[in-house]
């Protein structure tokens, strides 16, 4: 079977997708089951004192004996803050060791600040989590990143939430070439095509969010986005024809032509 | 002998300044606690599970840090908070 194995555990789907930026919870919920998604990220924030006593909480609506969570650190622009999100949230999810690593550089971009990334996954592969990172398609920090014991390396296709789509290939292709870890393309994607492309490439799996919750109707794009990555895994496999700038090699045998009522002497001469 | 009006104040002031000291107990012990950037003021003793009790998180999943670290829920009965006590209280939410 064709799964996706991380950190030693298998999964069937090779779609990752977060939780942010829904209408509501309906909306979000149907999404995330429509892609088929069995890892879902999750941010860590204050709660509103006093002011949910009887509101739902995500995890009601998206409970962890169902999905893999995948707490992030969206929002940490330092070490110590990535660093204590994820305590917060082992210990929130009763001792879960998977986590989402990502230490922002710049809020208006959102770029990872690498050097804040390799110490913060230092400190917390110490700890004994088991850390996917995000990353900038740098081919020499991500294979670093995989060295320190990352589980997974995320290489960014273009800037969060942008819809991009993949910007480098040629730098991802490297990093999939070198990557002995699942290299998951995350951050981007824009539709169905780029996360395809992914695929193609050789990516292991695709990690999106807002590429399914700013579409028009965020439930057709997550089937979209399903099938994308799926057949995107299946034209990897399946091992793509070679691009030539020409070849002449029609699909349809050259013989046995009705007699033509041309005198062109390139199109009657018969092939070698 | 009749004492001078004087002598009699000094007496009653030598009494005073003799007695053993009273204390008088303290009316409340309030603590004041800083929960996710708002401070709040608390009767102490308060441990981690009553602090939980007065914000309603009862049956929901939540971490607490107190000053920079993680309370582990074996500890909530046991941890009693001190004025000053800075503590960030988080859940789950949707993110990418």
């Amino acid at each position: 079977m064709d799964n996706l194995v991380i950190a030693g555990k298998s999964y069937t789907s090779r779609l990752l997708v977060g939780t942010g930026k829904y209408k509501d919870f309906n909306e979000t919920r149907t999404a995330v089951e429509t892609s088929g998604a069995e890892i879902i990220t999750v941010a860590i924030r204050r709660t509103n004192i006093g002011q949910t006593a009887g509101q739902p909480n995500l995890l009601d609506v998206l409970p962890p004996s169902q999905y893999t969570l995948l707490p992030n650190t969206a929002g940490c622009y330092t070490v110590d803050d990535a660093v204590r999100t994820l305590r917060l949230a082992r210990e929130l999810l009763d001792g879960h060791s998977l986590v989402k690593l990502e230490v922002l550089g710049d809020p208006k971009t959102l770029f990872p600040n690498m050097v804040e990334t390799l110490k913060a996954a230092e400190i917390l592969i110490k700890e004994g989590f088991e850390v996917m990172v995000y990353t900038s398609d740098d081919p020499i920090l991500a294979k670093q990143l995989e060295e320190i014991g990352c589980v997974a390396i995320m290489p960014l296709a273009s800037l969060i939430g942008s819809g991009m789509g993949i910007l480098n290939p040629w730098n991802l292709q490297i990093i999939i070439d070198n990557a002995k870890v699942p290299v998951i393309v995350d951050a981007g994607v824009g539709t169905a095509s780029d996360a395809t492309i992914a695929m193609e490439l050789g990516c292991d799996g695709v990690l999106m969010n807002t590429a399914i919750a700013a579409a028009k109707n965020p439930v057709l794009m997550a089937s979209a986005m399903r099938k994308a990555v799926e057949s995107g895994r299946e034209a990897f496999l399946a091992g793509r024809m070679a691009k030539k700038l020409y070849s002449a090699s029609p699909s349809s045998p050259v013989d046995g032509v009705i007699a033509r009522t041309s005198d062109d002497k390139k199109i009657n001469q018969k092939s070698a | 002998m009749a004492q001078s009006l004087h002598d009699k104040i000094h007496l009653i002031f030598d009494c005073l300044s003799n007695q053993p000291k009273i204390s008088i107990p303290a009316l409340s012990s309030m603590i004041q606690l800083t929960i996710n950037g708002q401070s709040q003021q608390f009767e102490a003793p308060i441990n981690v599970t009553q602090l939980i009790d007065h914000l309603a998180l009862h049956g929901k999943r939540f971490a607490i840090e107190r000053n920079g670290e993680i309370v582990p829920r074996s500890q909530f009965s046991e941890q009693l908070l001190a004025h000053g006590d800075q503590l960030e209280v988080v859940v789950a939410v949707g993110g990418g």
